[in-house]
């Protein structure tokens, strides 16, 4: 029995047994195959060193096209080690002699064979470490690459223990049977808190060395509202947290009741209350949470879970099936946004030296038109099953902009062509996330029926702050002045263009915030559907005047913590239970 | 079986690092004969020649003597052309 503590990022409670992903960067702890399991380690170690090899070859080709044969000739010496008969035989030896995983085996004789490197006097040979690393994990990789599949398909409800969950991992996941994530690193805004929230189950992050410490198959204690974590609990726990797992239902229930109120303030204004989404299925719990509709769905997942680019049917069917359950009301399908931090897996052909401000999004669409003209078909194909809106990311210029409404244009004409129905009226939006988009609203209002706000990426482009990076990750806050005076423009500037506009990014569903986005004159939010209820009750406990009194006073602070502690304050005075 | 050995000095200013040491076990697999180095000196160290992760732990640096021998049916053929990879520097050039 242990007790470990961390942040809680997703509340609610849950005992349930334990599945461990295996980090890239850690230890990875000795787990027994038994004398059954030594062949299937084997073969499992044999296909990684193809699967890698191919990887290799294919670095070194790209490498050597854009730098030259000397950069790429590092390549032919990792390749020389993966084929290596050494090291072949030392991870070999470790899976029969140790029955261990091939990942444990690969991690031993890589680590006995880096040793030999540091201990080389000569420094320009033992700098040669770097390498075995590198193969090291790329073989790690590949091993694991595998194990991501199991998750895909689990027969029981588990917890899910990892080093960090990277999007292209809870992609694969399979929801149905995951009921909370612990995890040693991350924070409030880390992937992992994300989609626990969104999925409306416990997380814990931020507990050390959490996966050297669980084994698959342990019983875990997720308690995501105090932010601890129980490995192996014994019986009085137990029974401790069903009690406390059921009061936490109970608040929850109180919260349900308000499904079917309007989000209206005391005086009169009405509010849209939506969902951000990524897959139909959430469309059922969204409305069952009370939204009115999805203000964001996001489609990258159909390039995250699967091998090939996703055809237009697989587009098609998607959407349908979403759209069908939402019995009119509307829909927000932003193209694909995928980049950086999202597409690992996929595509490493050149890694990009700063992938945040690289191809992607809108702009690898636009590199990439019949892919783009795939989804855009899909979208139009839909736009008769529904309210179907559809919004583009990333938009920094108006010239991206214009191409992106021609490549659509072009895809109407083809489908008239075809006899295809569609709807030409349909609303066509942008995510204002990039600076220059906002600081130039008043120009993009003109072109566009709709803007979402994306707070997320805005507030890292516009404080210079990465907030998966655990240094400055306390630097990302949406109460910046600056934020707030680029959002109270944006509002504005649709308003003054009679569009609308929403905010999609996590601002929205934070308690905190609600007041002063209502008194900016924000008028739908789009959030995860578990955060819903708590705004829906700030919005009907407050007036628009009120609200209105309570923004112009933020505006005048010019500090965060200035800006947090008011809101703390007027928030509490109506709600006193918040926080 | 015929067995053949050469002692040879490592040429380049940087020794048997990374891109010679691939360089040299390519070479040695092309040959069917079994490849042994050993260092002496200081630091001794035996090699499997067409094993490049013992080679470059080897960390043969300029100027160490290696005892390079080849046991089999091509050992002739197989030290005739690591010898010449020594001859010609690795193809590395000199600045």
């Amino acid at each position: 029995m242990e007790i470990k503590k961390g942040i809680g990022v997703s509340p609610g409670v849950v005992i349930s047994t334990a599945v461990v992903l295996d980090a890239e960067d850690l230890v990875i702890p000795k787990r027994s195959v038994g004398d059954g399991g030594i062949q299937g380690e084997i073969d499992r170690y044999f296909r990684a060193i193809d699967e890698s090899t191919q990887e290799v070859i294919k670095l070194r080709e790209n490498v050597a096209a854009e730098h030259g044969k000397e950069i790429a000739d590092i390549f032919s010496f990792h390749l020389g080690m993966l084929r290596d008969k050494t090291l072949q035989t030392q991870v070999l030896n470790e899976i029969k002699t140790q029955q261990t995983t091939a990942e444990y085996a690969v991690s031993v004789a890589a680590r006995r064979l880096a040793n030999k490197f540091l201990q080389m006097p000569n420094p320009m040979f033992a700098e040669r470490v770097k390498d075995i690393h590198d193969i090291e994990k790329t073989i790690l990789r590949s091993l694991l690459g595998e194990r991501r599949q199991d998750l895909a398909h689990l027969t029981q409800d588990v917890v899910v223990i990892a080093h960090d969950l990277l999007p292209s991992q809870t992609a694969a996941l399979d929801r149905k049977h995951v009921r909370g994530f612990a995890c040693d690193v991350g924070g409030r805004t880390s992937h992992t808190a994300i989609v626990a929230r969104a999925m409306g189950i416990p997380a814990v992050v931020g507990l050390g060395n959490l996966t050297s410490e669980v084994s698959g198959g342990d019983t875990i204690i997720i308690d995501g509202t105090r932010g601890v974590v129980i490995i192996n609990p014994d019986a009085d726990q137990l029974v401790e947290h069903r009690a406390y797992g059921l009061k936490h239902i109970e608040i929850e229930t109180e919260l349900a009741g308000l499904r079917e109120l309007p989000a209206e303030t005391t005086d009169g204004h009405l509010v849209s209350l939506q969902a951000n989404i990524e897959f139909a299925h959430e469309v059922d719990e969204s409305l069952a949470r009370g939204a009115s509709g999805i203000g964001l769905y996001r489609t990258e997942f159909l390039f995250l879970s699967g091998e090939a680019e996703p055809t237009e049917e697989d587009h098609f069917n998607s959407y349908a099936d979403a759209i069908k359950r939402l019995d009119g009301r509307p829909f927000v399908i932003r193209t694909l946004d995928l980049g950086a931090d999202k597409y690992q897996t996929s595509k490493q052909q050149n890694p990009e030296r700063n992938p945040f401000l690289g191809d992607r999004s809108i702009r690898m669409c636009l590199h990439d038109i019949p892919m783009f003209k795939r989804q855009l078909r899909a979208i139009m194909r839909v736009s008769t099953l529904g309210d179907v809106r559809i919004m583009f990311p990333m938009i920094s210029t108006l010239m991206e902009l214009r191409q992106a409404r021609m490549i659509l244009n072009d895809v109407m004409e083809e489908l008239e062509d075809e006899g295809v129905e569609f709807r030409r009226e349909i609303p066509v939006g942008i995510m204002i996330e990039v600076p220059s988009a906002a600081l130039m609203a008043n120009n993009f209002a003109k072109e566009v029926n709709f803007f979402s706000i994306g707070t997320n990426d805005l507030i890292q482009y516009t404080l210079a702050v990465d907030r998966t990076n655990e240094k400055v990750a306390g630097l990302f806050c949406p109460a910046h002045p600056a934020v707030l005076t680029l959002l109270r423009d944006v509002i504005r500037a649709g308003v003054r263009n009679n569009i609308s506009v929403s905010v999609c990014g996590e601002m929205a569903g934070e308690p905190l915030y609600t007041l002063l986005l209502l008194g900016l004159g924000l008028t739908t939010f789009s959030m995860n559907s578990p955060d819903i209820p708590e705004v829906k009750k700030i919005i009907r406990s407050t007036s628009m005047d009120h609200a209105r009194q309570v923004a112009r006073r933020v505006m005048s602070f010019d500090s965060e913590r200035q800006v947090m502690h008011f809101l703390r304050e007027e928030t509490r005075k109506i709600i006193p239970e918040a926080f | 079986m015929p067995s053949v050995t050469r002692d040879l000095v490592v040429p380049n200013k940087l020794g048997l690092h990374a891109r010679p040491a691939m360089l040299f076990v390519d070479t040695a697999s092309r040959f069917t004969s079994d490849i042994k180095v050993v260092k002496g000196g200081d630091e001794p160290g035996e090699a499997d020649g067409k094993s490049v992760m013992q080679m470059i732990i080897l960390a043969a640096t300029e100027g160490t003597p290696l005892r390079v021998s080849a046991d089999g049916d091509d050992a002739a053929d197989a030290l005739t052309a690591i010898a010449r990879l020594f001859e010609t520097k690795f193809d590395e050039e000199q600045d």
